[in-house]
């Protein structure tokens, strides 16, 4: 399982793996913002949560279809299923192995970028917290969309339109804990919520990806 | 003997508009593809008894 | 005499084809005995108005929106636990039914919302929530139509039926947890037996739910019976070529 994780990472850090290209578009999202909606700092400062919190969660979008599709047409995943690691614990390795390339680096600019939107000061550590227990949630989610649509020809328009529905929950308590987080209302329940759905989902979401695997290399 | 709808007429009407020709819609496609598979069905089987026969 | 035997999809055609003329026929007239009733022969509410005509199609179409969903997990679950074919095309049958109602009770809703509230729409948590299950019923239908093998196909929309139920839930939760809502709670709740309206709006109103079940019913049958059909036109081709 170390041995799959580490083959992951360094084929995601290798050029043309795409490692850099999630940041750069987060990065760009959260630059276009302002110019569509006007320099006013008040503005900026209100809607800034929930700007960050879809751009992570786009930037997060763009690089799901690569989680299986190259192991896929390069025939290491029919070797993967035969191998004695369970398919479980492969979805499991690949959705970590999605969050320490894109969750991670995400949530570590994501205070940087908090700048740029005129963030609350008192809403950094909020953003931080939000970002590191919700961005695995959704590594592990685009997984699981990642292996339904892992058969399908030019599937990532047709993943983005199943896994999106299924990131509204995670993107309501993210974007809600920073919110009331930076108005001090106490945004300690919606980050709770945030860290239940990420561990439901490595609790269960292996299962069903890894279901979805066996079906599509049947 | 048609009812008073006082001022929201429009938005009675439109809704019952809206809602029957979506609802008329939905039943004239189903029926329409159904006829349609029941036809080609027919002919596929009627090309089956045929080579068959042969 | 078990309900498994009409898994079989020969004896499922033989038995509902007769079967729908009569429900459809039956569900017609729900529907038009319950409309009529409550279009002409009801009186207005002494706050909304007319706009309370709009509640015969609004609330059934809600209601069947829901349970369209509903009967697709099972007919999912079904089709993962029995392998029945026509457990999964009931399933992708009722799909296209489902997203109807969805859209009339959005539609229906933001027109009954412009007067009553002041606006189309409102991120309130019922609309929000039939709103996302609108994007459900997309996802799922795109997914029955960009997979080839059926089989495969029938398997994986299952698996996305089961998940996306648990998140639906999610979802319903979430949204309200986020914003608090202008609509009013149910009018109709099964459970207590307590109703907040009035005889006089209540019985059309119930002829038009069973118009409205009625319908998804005859509909399912007929969508149902047509992809099996498909579905054998596919394998003779495949068999004679």
């Amino acid at each position: 399982m170390i041995a799959l994780l580490k083959r992951d990472l360094v084929l995601a850090v290798r050029a043309g793996g795409g490692f850099g290209l999630g940041l750069s578009f987060f990065l760009i999202v959260i630059v276009l913002v302002p110019f569509g909606v006007g320099p006013e700092a008040e503005i900026l400062t209100r809607i800034a949560p929930g700007i960050v919190w879809v751009a992570a969660l786009l930037a997060a979008l763009l690089s799901l279809d690569r989680i299986f599709a190259l192991d896929f047409e390069d025939g290491s995943l029919p070797l993967l299923a035969t191998s004695p690691l369970p398919m479980e614990g492969v979805a499991l390795i690949k959705g970590i192995a999605h969050w320490i390339t894109t969750g991670l680096p995400l949530t570590l600019v994501a205070p940087v970028l908090g700048f740029l939107l005129h963030l609350e000061p008192s809403a950094f550590g909020w953003l931080l917290a939000s970002l590191a227990l919700g961005t695995p949630a959704l590594s592990m989610i685009g997984t699981f969309g990642a292996a339904l649509t892992v058969g399908v020809r030019r599937g990532g328009l047709l993943m983005s339109l199943l896994v999106l529905p299924l990131y509204v929950p995670t993107l309501i308590f993210g974007a809600e804990a920073v919110a009331r987080g930076a108005a001090g209302l106490g945004g300690l329940t919606p980050l709770l919520m945030v860290a239940v759905i990420t561990l439901a989902s490595f609790a269960l979401l292996p299962f069903a990806a890894s279901a979805a695997l066996k079906i599509n290399l049947r | 003997m048609f009812p008073d709808l006082g001022e929201y007429g429009t938005e009675v009407l439109t809704a019952y508009g809206v809602s029957i020709g979506l609802l008329v819609a939905i039943i004239a496609l189903s029926m329409r593809r159904s006829r349609k598979m029941r036809a080609q069905l027919d002919a596929v089987e009627a090309r089956k008894d045929a080579a068959r026969g042969e | 005499m078990s309900i498994w035997e009409y898994a079989n999809p020969k004896k499922f055609i033989a038995t509902t084809t007769p079967l729908v003329p009569w429900v459809m026929g039956i569900s017609i007239s729900c529907l038009v005995v319950g409309l009529v009733w409550g279009f002409f022969f009801t009186p207005d509410d002494f706050r909304q108005g007319s706009t309370v005509k709009i509640i015969y199609l609004h609330v059934p179409a809600a209601l069947m929106a829901i349970n369209a969903w509903f009967m697709m997990l099972i007919a999912s679950l079904i089709w993962l636990v029995r392998r029945h074919h026509v457990s999964a095309l009931a399933a992708r049958a009722a799909a296209p039914i489902g997203m109807v109602m969805t859209v009339i009770a959005l539609i229906t809703g933001a027109i009954w919302g412009q007067p009553m509230w002041g606006t189309w729409w409102a991120w309130d948590p019922r609309l929000t929530s039939f709103l996302i299950l609108f994007l459900f019923y997309l996802g799922y239908m795109a997914l029955w139509e960009a997979i080839e093998d059926s089989d495969t196909a029938a398997d994986l929309t299952s698996v996305l039926c089961l998940v996306g139920s648990v998140f639906a839930v999610l979802s319903r939760y979430a949204v309200q947890f986020w914003n608090q809502g202008l609509h009013q709670g149910t009018s109709v709740p099964v459970a207590t037996g307590e109703r907040s309206v009035s005889d006089v709006f209540f019985v059309p109103l119930l002829v038009c739910m069973i118009g409205f079940g009625l319908l998804f019913l005859a509909l399912v049958l007929m969508r149902t019976a047509t992809e099996v059909r498909a579905r054998r036109i596919k394998a003779l081709e495949a068999r004679m070529r």
